[in-house]
């Protein structure tokens, strides 16, 4: 019965295709596996979008919305309907054709990152064997967007949001994608599906998940600051910067092309967190082995909703980074340790197991960071200033 | 011949050819970037996965960039327009594609034809592409790396240089 | 060590979110439509005008005479005299407003016109709840909707209409005192008049006997 549940979705798939013709069945069966995606992340998105401001909201004392339905849970229906029927202004020196195609661009890019995503035990629309590398790259096609957006709007803001989203973008792509190699690794696959099964093991009641090694733990780390920086969220939201560029890159972007790049940066964080239970949170593996029974999507969504109320937490807390301290901590930090991180993936895997192993990785990854974190400290430009007639 | 190839292949000549007649230099660089995804789909169609998603991660996601942030720093806002060279620069183009084509034409007929490879195809997975590169292509992938280097310094230098050498 | 402060901050935020379900006094949010804090004396925002007595058209304390209609910064005021005169709340003939209107919607709540007016007619109102969905005409307040009692006006700020009133009622005071003296002023001189009238004669000549002396000397 556990398994029955568990497949349930995989068993309806086959269900319908049996009532249709043998013509249609690869289109059929495409458009079964991509309509899913199409209505559950979406939806998600609306779900989070709640959660984020009321829980902002909490975090700030406050109530958050709670007028649109009962404790506001309608709120996102509004937000809908509200950005659907206000009006679409484009400015008449734009760049009509790139101007247009920019939302749209950055919002199948965000869909696409989707199809090699298992959400649950045989639940992935395409598993291709090179699966991670066509979430990185299509996750680079954002960036294109993201330009376009910008340099088409014919605004100075825009412009500077938009280079000042690629340039932390290329900074934090390098970092994502080297903090991700190492369970890469550690499966020796590219496959989503793979790497996801490699973990779902488990010894004794304790899973597999790359999690609970040195490196899996850094990686993790490293993989969920530079996905923050490359889904533009707080802290890294320089490129949107409310207070000196106003919303950067989309600020010339109204009614519902507004809602595109709304969508895009929700779908986009919620791509990278599911990209990191993937890599290092076990996909859908339960979390104890005697917690199997309880269906595999599930577990995949509760991590999932898990990782994004921690994004919006780390939201509700951090303020904003200089474009200095973001470059400094990008170059300096991220990506020596991130690189320190795959060298200690690959001794792992040479040394004997034990209680050895762990204290001598640990030990390296825990001395580069600190050491890392120093040097970051010490480089200092700015003095510290004084205020003569202050106070 | 199928209709998605055909397809695919008109978007990539397509693209090319855009990034050659476009007037604004940001359009020529979008443009080029479709060529380069439509060629990045020409590989995933024949099945080369890992060639075609790196094609799309190194050529849509760095070059391009890479160009469009040049252009952004560098161009004014008056100047988009691109001179399109003069007769001279058409003629040594127009020679060098000629060259191009011919050499690769001639690779293509003196190659196997593919009814030779019908039989068995080769299975051109990640582990396999790993496995050439760090057996059979180590010297040549590690000169690549460090001429790379050697460049990425190299030009940092001069942006040192050019800022007076203090910081 | 890099990143105690993010630890920190990230306890303190914690910290918010779940003490504002326990914790009731975190919650400072007054929710407004139902639940309203008590108004504050000093609240004024839109002008209204006041009226003494009963009738808001009689009592109307506006004279129409056109001065906050000129002071007003951004010009939202518009009044329109009346040809003729009315008694007002005390009795006395007045010109009075035809028309009075105030565009809320360019009002700035800067408070000059009830400065500068002379007879304490204007004051300030605190009702703001006024947003309409007509966008022009709704927000256009004609006399009806501006005339408002004296009564009204102690409720909404007791200290100042209080003072006003005491002026109000000395000026009124002063004026009949006034009045009263011109009364009596007139009366004695009409007195004298009379009495002038009565016997002219004698001392219209030794006037003019006196005058015609001090002439010839
Ligand atoms: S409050 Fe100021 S702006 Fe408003 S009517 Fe009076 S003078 Fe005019
Ligand atoms: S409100 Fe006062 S200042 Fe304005 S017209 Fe009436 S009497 Fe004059």
């Amino acid at each position: 019965m556990p398994e029955m549940i568990d497949q349930i979705f995989v068993l309806l798939k086959h269900w319908i295709m049996g009532y249709v013709p043998s013509g249609l069945q690869p289109l059929c069966s495409a458009i079964l596996s991509v309509l899913p995606v199409l209505v559950v992340f979406p939806l998600l998105f609306a779900i989070t979008t709640v959660l984020e401001r009321k829980g902002l909201g909490r975090m700030q004392n406050r109530y958050g919305p709670n007028r649109a339905g009962p404790w506001g849970i309608l709120q996102p229906v509004a937000d809908g309907v509200k950005s659907l029927t206000k009006e679409d202004v484009v400015p008449r020196s734009a760049d009509q054709l790139v101007h247009l195609m920019a939302p749209i661009l950055i919002v199948i890019a965000s869909f696409l990152v989707y199809s090699v995503v298992p959400v649950g035990r045989n639940m992935v629309v395409a598993d291709l064997n090179a699966g991670v590398l066509f979430f990185f790259a299509i996750g680079s096609m954002v960036e294109l967007a993201v330009f376009m957006a910008g340099w088409s709007s014919r605004s100075k803001y825009s412009l500077l949001g938009a280079m000042r989203a690629i340039a932390q973008m290329i900074s934090y792509e390098m970092p994502m994608v080297l903090s991700g190699v190492v369970a890469i690794m550690a499966a020796g696959s590219l496959s989503t599906v793979t790497i996801v099964n490699m973990q779902a093991g488990y010894t004794g009641i304790w899973p597999h998940w790359y999690l609970f090694t040195p490196w899996g733990i850094t990686g993790y780390i490293l993989f969920m600051i530079a996905a923050t920086a490359e889904s533009n969220r707080c802290p890294f939201d320089m490129p949107e910067g409310e207070s000196e560029i106003i919303a950067g890159y989309f600020i010339e972007y109204s009614g519902f092309k507004f809602a595109l790049f709304f969508v895009a940066e929700y779908l986009g964080m919620m791509a990278s967190s599911a990209m990191a239970i993937t890599l290092f949170l076990g996909g859908w593996a339960a979390p104890f082995s005697f917690l199997t029974w309880i269906p595999s999507w599930f577990w995949f969504f509760a991590k999932l909703i898990l990782m994004l109320m921690v994004f919006i937490w780390i939201r509700g807390t951090l303020p904003r980074l200089r474009m200095d301290q973001l470059m400094n901590f990008g170059w300096k930090f991220m990506l020596p340790l991130s690189l320190i991180n795959i060298l200690s993936a690959g001794l792992w895997h040479y040394l004997p197991s034990g209680f050895t192993r762990w204290s001598v990785i640990s030990l390296l990854l825990l001395l580069s960071c600190f050491l890392l974190s120093r040097s970051l400290r010490r480089n200092k430009w700015f003095q510290e200033r004084t205020y003569r007639f202050a106070s | 011949m199928t209709l998605s190839f055909l397809l695919l292949a008109a978007i990539a000549i397509l693209g090319a050819a855009a990034a050659m007649n476009l007037k604004n230099a940001v359009h020529c660089v979008l443009a080029l970037t479709l060529g380069m995804a439509g060629l990045a789909a020409l590989y995933l169609q024949l099945g080369a996965q890992f060639v075609g998603l790196t094609q799309l991660l190194v050529y849509v996601g760095a070059v391009a960039i890479l160009a469009v942030f040049a252009i952004m720093l560098t161009r004014s806002r008056t100047g988009e327009t691109v001179a399109h060279g003069s007769a001279s620069s058409r003629i040594s183009g127009a020679l060098t594609a000629l060259l191009v084509f011919a050499v690769l034409a001639w690779a293509i007929f003196t190659g196997i034809s593919p009814q030779q490879l019908s039989g068995a195809q080769p299975e051109a997975s990640v582990r396999e592409v790993g496995v050439a590169l760090m057996q059979r292509f180590v010297l040549p992938l590690e000169i690549i790396g460090v001429l790379l280097t050697a460049a990425l310094i190299g030009a940092g230098v001069l942006a040192i240089e050019e800022k007076g050498g203090d910081r | 060590m890099l990143g105690n402060g993010i630890i920190k901050g990230l306890a303190e935020t914690a910290r918010n979110f779940f003490g504002s379900y326990v914790d009731k006094e975190r919650l400072t949010t007054v929710q407004f439509p139902e639940e309203r804090l008590p108004q504050i004396e000093g609240t004024r925002d839109f002008p209204f005008l006041v009226y003494d007595g009963d009738d808001w058209e009689k009592g109307l304390r506006c004279v129409s005479c056109h001065i906050c209609e000129k002071e007003c910064p951004p010009k939202c005021i518009f009044i329109e005299k009346s040809k003729d005169k009315k008694p007002d709340a005390v009795g006395k003939l007045q010109f009075y407003p035809v028309r009075f209107d105030i565009d809320v919607s360019v009002c700035m709540s800067c408070q000059i016109c009830v400065e500068v007016c002379p007879f304490d007619a204007i004051k300030m109102d605190v009702e703001f709840e006024l947003s309409s969905d007509d966008r022009f005409g709704g927000l256009l307040h004609h006399k009806d909707k501006l005339a408002k009692s004296n009564e009204y006006y102690h409720k909404i700020h007791p200290t100042e209409a209080a003072a006003v009133d005491a002026a109000l009622a000395e000026d009124r005071e002063k004026e009949k005192e006034k009045q009263k003296q011109a009364a009596a002023a007139a009366a004695a001189a009409a007195a004298a008049k009379a009495a002038a009238a009565a016997n002219p004669p004698p001392a219209a000549e030794t006037n003019t006997d006196a005058s015609s002396k001090e002439e010839t000397k």
